[in-house]
């Protein structure tokens, strides 16, 4: 009953000042909108990423050309290679590799007619729709007989349909993809973005084609990506890649891999692991900024207090004990906090909200944990009860008659 | 066995080095039902004797029991209890809550007294008809007059039905007009049987009172009651 009155009376107070209030709690505004907006932001972002993944399937396996571990100490520097006569090598020896492509890849400017696009060309071979799991809408993807032949065919996203205006039946129309003329075949399905790539936005040719674009160097440094048979295999089939690859490529016992190998559930760590190390640096300054929000609050509630003070005695003198003083001023400032907490959630919600419609392609609409609320509200109530604690104690302990003299 | 029992009460503040006794072997007794004076000088130890009187305060020394019960033993949290059932103040300087408004002013001992709200709000409003301000509940006390607000301050100390109603130069603020009327109002309240001890350095405010006391020194050097009341006694 005194409880509730006691939180009647703080409600009053803070209504009674709004704007000093509304300042007060600015600092846990920040805050906790930098929390909610950062926290929707990334697991947003961890969503797509993962989807993306998974889209693959757990069977998808990377191998990259690794330039980084050459050149330690003793190493004499070699020409880091991977070639595609690797990746027959690998579909030939290696048990339990379903598909395999090589990857090439590079910008080109397309041009049709008197119309130009810079696009992204990827040279892979016919099974990269299986590997990529990225099938032809229209048209068809290039087959074996294509590559072997080194025909210059070319299967085009939408985006380059778009920006070349090759009408509605794309299929059949000659463009240059820089200097190669080419003849589209086929048009990929509706992908949108993945990582910031326009995945609609690529021009793909036979490998073998792509290397009059590039350059026959090109071929020295290329990416392997297979899918293995069935889940179960993917480590076995790791290994046996990284073991076949040493020997291809003679590296003596004890020196590092001059190439990486990555599983669909390691990059998908690593992004973790990333975004992850993101989340925990934001954690840290939005802790500053509660911290200094708090310092904010319980600056006011000093402040109040004192100006408060034959209040405060007026309220013992007809029989206030100091824990309703205590209750009143502490419920204002975890009011004041919570109150902040909520603002900030809002606001944070809608920078995530906007963030995520002001950035190209299927972003998924601004999501927020549960948890995230929580923990933001957790620490507000925390902040306010750390920071209201003394100043209220203090508004409890005032003599009243002391209190009552006061001016 | 009376109402107030204060027994060689001494109330002492250190000034550095200095002892200073605002009170000084005080003895009083306050049978339930007086309307009591208490006069002297300012440094007398009115104050004092007051806030001990209106357990704002506990005694250096001595014994002070107010209806029975030992006040210097008590507790914070218990003084502030029995401020809120037994005592009634009333200020020089009204003390009522800003940005409030009468009735919400008046209701305050009942709030900490843990009254439910209906009930609360029924006797406040008495409380102000008891004082005349039956028209004025929803008023702040910044749209009363000083007469008014002393009133509003008046059901504040009546609401909760305290054993003493205990006034501190409740006329220092007000004209001599409105100190008639307030006055009178205390005299209307010991008629109905209050117990009233006024704090006045004014003479004829303290003619109203039954029984007149005059401190001096942390003492009470005069009492109209120990010599019965006639004009032989010469005071």
């Amino acid at each position: 009953m005194v409880f509730v009155e006691n939180f009647r009376i703080a409600l009053a107070a803070l209504w009674a000042n709004k704007l000093r209030s509304l300042l007060t709690t600015l600092g846990i505004v920040i805050g906790v909108a930098a929390v909610i907006a950062v926290v929707s932001i990334v697991q947003g972002l961890q969503f797509q990423i993962t989807q993306q993944l998974q889209g693959v399937g757990a069977t998808y396996i990377m191998v990259l050309p690794d330039t980084g571990n050459q050149g330690g100490p003793g190493v004499i520097a070699r020409q880091v290679k991977l070639t595609w006569e690797d990746g027959q090598a690998i579909r030939d020896r290696v048990q339990g590799v379903a598909y395999i492509t090589p990857v090439i890849l590079g910008g080109a400017t397309a041009k049709y007619r008197d119309r130009q696009h810079d696009t992204l060309v990827l040279g892979v071979n016919d099974d990269w729709p299986d590997v990529a799991n990225f099938l032809v809408e229209r048209g068809r993807f290039f087959s074996s007989i294509d590559l072997d032949h080194r025909r210059k065919v070319v299967v085009v996203g939408l985006k380059v349909v778009e920006e070349l205006r090759l009408g509605p039946s794309p299929v059949g129309r000659e463009i240059y993809v820089g200097n190669v003329p080419a003849t589209v075949v086929g048009v990929m399905e509706k992908k949108g973005q993945t990582l910031g790539t326009d995945v609609d936005d690529i021009v793909y040719m036979p490998f073998e084609t792509s290397l009059a674009l590039f350059g026959r160097r090109a071929a020295d440094q290329v990416q392997i990506r297979l899918q293995a048979e069935s889940a179960g295999v993917v480590e076995r089939v790791k290994d046996e890649i990284g073991a076949l690859l040493r020997q291809r490529h003679r590296i003596p016992a004890g020196q590092p891999d001059d190439f990486q190998i990555l599983l669909q559930d390691e990059i998908l760590s690593t992004v973790n692991t990333i975004l992850g190390s993101v989340t925990a640096v934001v954690g840290a300054v939005v802790g500053v900024a509660l911290l200094v929000g708090g310092i904010g609050i319980m600056n006011i509630m000093l402040v109040s207090v004192t100006e408060r003070t034959r209040e405060i005695g007026i309220r013992k003198s007809v029989g206030a004990r100091r824990r309703d003083i205590l209750v009143q001023f502490l419920i204002e400032a975890i009011t004041l906090s919570l109150v902040g907490g909520a603002l900030g959630a809002a606001a944070g919600y809608g920078i995530g909200a906007l963030v995520a419609s002001l950035l190209p392609g299927d972003w998924p609409p601004a999501h927020v944990p549960l948890w995230a609320f929580a923990i933001a509200f957790g620490f507000s109530a925390i902040v306010g009860i750390f920071f209201g604690i003394y100043p209220a104690g203090k508004a409890a302990r005032l003599d009243p008659i002391e209190a009552l003299r006061y001016e | 066995m009376a109402l107030i029992e204060i027994r060689e009460v001494d109330k002492v503040y250190e000034m550095g080095a200095e002892k200073i006794f605002a009170l000084d072997g005080l003895d009083l007794d306050v049978e339930r039902g007086e309307y009591l004076a208490v006069m002297g000088a300012s440094g007398s130890g009115k104050s004092t004797l007051m806030n001990l009187i209106g357990c704002l305060d506990r005694p250096s020394s001595g014994t002070y029991a107010l209806d029975g019960t030992e006040v210097q033993k008590l507790s914070d949290e218990e003084l502030a209890a029995i401020r809120n059932r037994e005592i009634g103040f009333v200020f020089q300087t009204f003390n009522l809550l800003a940005r409030t408004d009468a009735l919400r002013n008046v209701e305050l001992p009942l709030i900490y007294g843990g009254m439910p709200r209906r009930e609360r709000r029924e006797k406040a409003a008495a409380a102000l008809e008891r004082v005349g301000l039956g028209d004025r509940m929803k008023h702040d006390s910044s749209e009363l007059s000083g007469g008014q607000r002393q009133r509003v301050a008046i059901a504040r100390a009546l609401v909760n039905e305290p054993s003493i109603l205990l006034a501190d130069e409740p006329t220092g603020n007000l004209d001599s007009a409105t100190s008639e009327e307030i006055i009178r109002l205390f005299d209307e309240l010991h008629a109905a049987g209050n117990t009233v001890i006024l704090v006045t350095h004014e003479a004829d405010i303290a003619t109203h009172a039954r029984r007149r006391i005059l401190l001096r020194d942390g003492r009470v050097v005069e009492d109209s009651a120990a010599a019965p009341a006639s004009p032989a006694a010469g005071i």
